[in-house]
């Protein structure tokens, strides 16, 4: 058996020289530092009009401008903190309220087993996307609603990745000692049962932080996100449509500004999968 | 192939079946529970959400009682259920005409994309996915690797956003909207256009259906694709190595066939598995490359509902999708055991 400290360095080595991994962490850093500093490198407002409408990428407008004259480069930029924003408390509102059911289930069993995981069953009854557009017709659109749903739909994939990871974890010896010498349930989930849980957890999360995004932006698309002038992606691109002959730049850059995001979360999801859960490998 | 039902006996089999679908009935009950919610549990006045601010009392009352939203909950929801159950889906807000009618032909027209879009993405994938294991670590694997982890990445709507630019305006190559060209006067008698226009032995029809079909089928087959092909490559690449493969090598049969019959073969369940889960994917990027192709399908219908307030369209066709995607889990849930007789019919 190894000491934590050093498994942690072995871990962290493997994370340096896993390339995709890398990349991935790479890409997710430079939109974070893009999402902070967006005030710094946008030459405009966001909202900001100029005459020039639908005008190509220049040395003024680096990728062009839309329909209403507004920078396009400001708005994917600013449509970072979106994204990230919407991706970061979706998920953790999954991970949260999906780990707290998983566990119940899980270390519990019996009729609370059977009733979270019939609900987990049920949301997982609809194509996601569509539970999703289920949710914010029922609430209306918005992106507050829009995260909640993307929150709601993810929070299956949480909670039986948390419910499998306990029952695996409580059958250890070291879980019966504890209850042996008289732990308290809360004691030994925090102690025991979350501590050896969150690897699959973080793994997951970092995945589904790329779908959260597509969803966002989807939602968006739809005209069910982020409401105008809101530089949402998804919205942004719903927008630039109907110019898509005239001006193929104004979709070009939203969309790719989403597909590089996704990518990066992906590729450090499968990177962190290869090192903290090589069972997993796909 | 399908030992097991025998030696279980096909009782065994049944008893599967039957427990499979008994298990179905609590989550159908909390599909429509959630699908009834979205007309009936807006928060606040469901008719100002409806028909907006400006609506009359008049019209106020009207939708109040077409959806039974003056009476309690509970008489709501049996109402609902009765309905769906004896296949009335409600009725339009908007064409005022009954939704299981109206449905039908653009339930036609997502069967059919969807189908073309899972045979390309079938076809591709495997095929991408063998030839990179087949080459491992070549210039050819890391390029289909490449282009898959594009394609998991990439949301659908823009890909199908960026084909039309590029295929439908800038090439011109491919039809950009519809399924059929409105000049031709094409008149379907199945839905099925493809199906239809081999009915009528007509080419040209047969060639316009195809050509619109290109775009949107690829569009939305390319996640599952990408997804298959990634899936095949580690498959095969576990199958590679083992004992049968190395003697089916020694035995001197031909390359083409170790890889399409031993390796393919043994190598295909997981593959089976991912084509499954695929297929709910592919249900819900159908409703957003159907706008973006004005696919006349259910997801445009759903679409078009969402932009009218149509709320009962949206509700129900919600409703039949999720109930397709349920079904076709069932269906690959059963295929499993006839394709992989080691699957326990008796075990959850």
């Amino acid at each position: 058996m190894t000491t934590p400290t050093t498994t942690r360095a072995i871990m962290g080595k493997q994370f340096l020289s896993h390339r995709s991994a890398m990349i991935g962490a790479m890409i997710v850093t430079l939109f974070l530092l893009l999402a902070i500093s967006a005030p710094l490198i946008t030459p405009y407002d966001y909202t900001e009009r100029s005459p020039d409408l639908l005008t190509a990428p220049s040395a003024q407008h680096w990728f062009g401008t839309d329909e209403m004259g507004r920078d396009i480069f400001t708005r994917v930029i600013y449509g970072t903190r979106i994204s990230l924003w919407v991706g970061f408390f979706a998920i953790s509102g999954s991970i949260l309220v999906g780990s707290l059911l998983g566990l119940i289930a899980g270390y519990y069993g019996g009729i609370r087993d059977t009733f979270i995981s019939r609900l987990f069953d049920i949301l997982l009854a609809f194509p996601s996307i569509l539970l999703a557009i289920s949710i914010v017709a029922m609430l209306g659109p918005g992106l507050n609603h829009a995260l909640l749903a993307i929150a709601i739909i993810n929070i299956p994939t949480f909670g039986r990745l948390m419910r499998a990871r306990v029952i695996s974890v409580k059958t250890e010896d070291y879980i019966a000692a504890a209850r042996a010498i008289g732990m308290k349930d809360a004691r030994i989930i925090m102690r025991h049962i979350l501590p050896n849980s969150w690897t699959p957890i973080l793994v997951q999360g970092t995945l589904g932080f790329a779908t959260a995004v597509i969803e966002a932006a989807a939602l968006g698309f739809l005209g069910l996100g982020a409401e105008p002038p809101a530089p949402e992606w998804g919205t942004m691109l719903s927008d630039a449509r109907q110019y898509i002959q005239l001006a193929p730049w104004t979709m070009i850059f939203p969309g790719v500004a989403i597909m590089l995001t996704v990518l990066g979360f992906n590729l450090l999801g499968d990177g962190l999968r290869d090192i903290y859960d090589p069972k997993m490998k796909v | 192939m399908g030992n097991a039902i025998f030696s279980k006996g096909v009782v065994g089999l049944y008893a599967y079946i039957i427990r499979r679908m008994l298990m179905l009935i609590p989550v159908l009950i909390g599909m429509s529970i959630i699908t009834f919610s979205i007309v009936h549990a807006i928060p606040g006045d469901p008719t100002k959400v409806i028909l907006g601010d400006k609506a009359t009392p008049e019209q106020v009352a009207l939708v109040k009682e077409n959806l039974g939203l003056d009476k309690p909950w509970y008489t709501q929801y049996f109402q609902y259920m009765k309905g769906v159950l004896t296949g009335d889906l409600g009725t339009s807000l908007i064409t005022k005409r009954p939704i299981s009618e109206e449905i039908r032909p653009f339930l036609a027209a997502t069967f059919e994309l969807s189908m073309v879009a899972m045979l390309f993405a079938f076809i591709f994938g495997i095929n991408l996915g063998v030839l990179s294991a087949w080459r491992h670590n070549s210039w050819l694997d890391y390029g289909t690797m490449i282009i898959a982890l594009i394609g998991v990445s990439i949301p659908v709507f823009w890909l199908g956003l960026m084909e039309l630019w590029f295929f439908a305006q800038y090439l011109d190559l491919l039809p950009s909207y519809g399924r059929v060209d409105p000049r031709l006067g094409f008149v379907g008698i199945t839905n099925f256009y493809l199906l239809d226009s081999i009915l009528y032995g007509d080419v040209t029809y047969l060639k316009d259906v195809i050509m619109h079909l290109i775009l949107p089928a690829i569009a939305l087959g390319t996640i599952p694709m990408a997804i298959i092909a990634r899936m095949t490559r580690s498959s095969m690449l576990e199958v590679m190595h083992s004992d049968y493969i190395r003697t089916a090598r020694a035995k001197g049969l031909s390359e083409f066939w170790v890889i399409y019959k031993h390796t393919l073969k043994n190598a295909f369940m997981p593959i089976l598995t991912v084509v499954g889960l695929q297929m709910g994917l592919l249900l819900g990027g159908a409703v957003l490359t159907e706008t973006i192709f004005s696919w006349p399908g259910v997801g445009s219908y759903i679409y078009n509902a969402i932009h009218a307030r149509d709320y009962p369209v949206i509700q129900s066709g919600i409703l039949v999708l999720a109930t397709i995607f349920v079904c076709i889990n069932l269906l690959v849930d059963l295929l499993y055991g006839w394709i992989d007789p080691r699957i326990q019919y008796e075990k959850e």
